[in-house]
């Protein structure tokens, strides 16, 4: 089934109001920002964000108001330090209170893995005697059954949509990803459907040529979209390199509640879809991102 | 020779480093310490990094972050966070390196609330991986500025669990293992007593003293008997650095 389509149609389709989200599961590269972009155009609203570190794009979130819950082990801006309105949300409840629920990388990676597993929780000996067990009503230590040793329970999490940035898709959703893989098959496993956003839209011949980059089983995958460029700033290996700056200016813009309106205006809402953002980057900018060298593995062979 | 104190941090990070050890190095100053090590005297270390990468080099270029393309080129496997984890947990990784905007005589850190959680003063970006790193890591080195403001007789919340409230408190919580060895400040670099679990001054860098460490610190911090000055970074180390971060971003 050819389930390709514009980003517009598939946020609107299948990121409803209320929904929990997943997104940044790779950490700092391929980061779905072209799709976080379009739900803060649709004015989506009570949004629970699910993942594991989510550099900034959790934040532009946060600070366009369509978020009233984070699941998540850290929220910040990696290069560039806090973020401004995770910040303003949690300290004076601008643009609401959010509430949030807090994991380690570890215990968010084993949720969603539990999820996937169709298993109730996972045990493990991480976090004991720190205060994330008082911040996370979920967790619950125990006594191991089987050597009385304290363990902590992590609950599964069985989040509505994951949305992955790949390098290449075919229009059925069978898509290839490769670098480092954080906590992307997990959170696709766990979750009820999946949208992939792919830099390139190939034929299934590419992808069944090489079965074992496949990040995730097609059938859970609900809308397929092509937006080459959709994770800048962030990363995708063998297509750009990250902008670092663009942390930057995006930090020093969003101090006040004010430079955050303006700064929405100019990239998010001024903009109605990634061309006219690609537009207002400007053709050098994109071009410095581009790679320098390409770096190709070698082939394999899956014959018999 | 000039130096800034950042590059002596990453220089006294870098000895933290053993030959051959396996080590988490994924944030800020330890990305380049894990280059100066491989560089001198830790040639076989092999460096993990959760969000799925393990290598046994260098990156060929300074990161911004440790999922930065050139960490991806020449890695010696790509590979889901739960894997890298998972070592963690058994007890595979000698050492892990963690940032904190707070930490207490028993080195704890929090790096998630300053003040009540549900109305925080400040709020800070949470654990990311830091909390497993302190908690299963075999030892944990921690890097962050000295003010008086951060280093406080007790943590408001703790992200990364140190020594708790001392003595035996990690194994009666049920932690396996680990425990802060070395904390690398902007002003000096405390030690950890085996018994007790707390915190006291190893070394102060040039230009500070005992009284000067002791002014920014918020408890009556004891002082080791033979409590010497940091070495400087050396010419070759200091090299080493500049070669990595020409443009000082992370050493300026």
């Amino acid at each position: 089934m050819n389930k390709l389509m514009t980003m517009r149609d598939a946020v609107a389709q299948f990121v409803p109001d209320g929904s929990s989200v997943v997104m940044g599961t790779a950490l700092e590269s391929l980061i779905p920002f072209s799709a976080g972009h379009e739900i803060i155009r649709q004015h989506k609203r009570d949004l629970t964000l699910v993942g594991p570190i989510s550099d900034m794009l959790f934040d532009q979130l946060i600070g366009a108001g369509c978020v009233t819950k984070i699941i998540a082990a850290w929220v910040g801006n990696v290069s560039a330090g806090l973020a401004h309105n995770y910040r303003r949300a949690c300290e004076q409840g601008i643009p609401h209170r959010i509430e949030v629920i807090d994991h380690s990388n570890f215990t968010i990676s084993l949720a969603l893995l539990a999820g996937g597993l169709g298993a109730p929780y996972i045990p493990t000996y991480s976090l004991l005697g720190s205060d994330l067990l008082k911040t996370n009503p979920t967790f619950k230590e125990t006594a191991s059954p089987f050597d009385g040793k304290t363990t902590l329970l992590v609950p599964a999490l069985n989040p509505d949509v994951t949305i992955l940035h790949v390098q290449r898709s075919d229009e059925e959703g069978n898509a290839h990803c490769w670098g480092n893989l954080g906590i992307s098959e997990e959170a696709a496993l766990a979750s009820q459907r999946i949208i992939i956003v792919a830099e390139e839209i190939v034929p299934r011949e590419i992808i069944v040529s090489d079965p074992n980059r496949v990040i995730a089983p097609s059938f859970k995958v609900c809308a397929v979209v092509h937006e080459p460029g959709g994770a800048h700033p962030s990363s995708v290996q063998g297509y750009y390199n990250r902008d670092h700056e663009f942390y930057h200016e995006y930090h020093r813009a969003t101090r006040t509640l004010e430079g955050m309106g303006v700064w929405v205006n100019e990239w998010v809402m001024g903009v109605k879809n990634r061309a006219e953002y690609f537009q207002k980057l400007g053709e050098e900018r994109w071009r410095n991102l581009q790679l320098k060298n390409h770096r190709n593995a070698a082939p394999v062979d899956y014959g018999y | 020779m000039e130096y800034s104190p950042q590059e002596l941090m990453v220089a006294a990070a870098a000895r933290e480093i053993h030959d051959g050890e396996v080590v988490f190095t994924g944030m800020r100053l330890p990305l380049i310490a894990f280059a100066l090590a491989k560089n001198l005297h830790a040639p076989n270390a092999i460096g993990l990094f959760e969000c799925g990468l393990m290598r046994d080099t260098p990156s060929p270029e300074l990161l911004y972050t440790m999922g930065d393309p050139p960490n991806i080129t020449g890695a010696l496997w790509a590979t889901r966070m739960v894997n890298v984890m998972g070592l963690l947990q058994q007890g595979c990784v000698d050492m892990g390196f963690i940032g904190g905007a707070e930490l207490d005589r028993f080195g704890n850190l929090n790096t998630s609330y300053l003040g009540e959680p549900k109305s925080p003063s400040t709020k800070l970006p949470g654990s990311g991986g830091a909390a497993d790193i302190a908690s299963l890591s075999k030892r944990l080195v921690v890097i962050m500025a000295h003010e008086k403001r951060r280093l406080v007789e007790h943590v408001s919340y703790i992200t990364s669990s140190g020594y708790g409230t001392g003595g035996d408190w990690r194994k009666r919580v049920g932690l396996l293992r680990g425990g802060p060895s070395a904390a690398i400040t902007t002003l000096c670099v405390l030690r950890f007593d085996a018994e007790t679990g707390e915190a006291f001054l190893r070394s102060y860098h040039p230009g500070q003293s005992v009284e000067s460490v002791r002014a920014e610190t918020g408890w009556d911090l004891r002082i080791a008997s033979d409590a010497c000055e940091t070495l400087p970074p050396t010419e070759q180390e200091l090299a080493i650095i500049h070669r990595y971060d020409p443009q000082g971003f992370w050493t300026h």
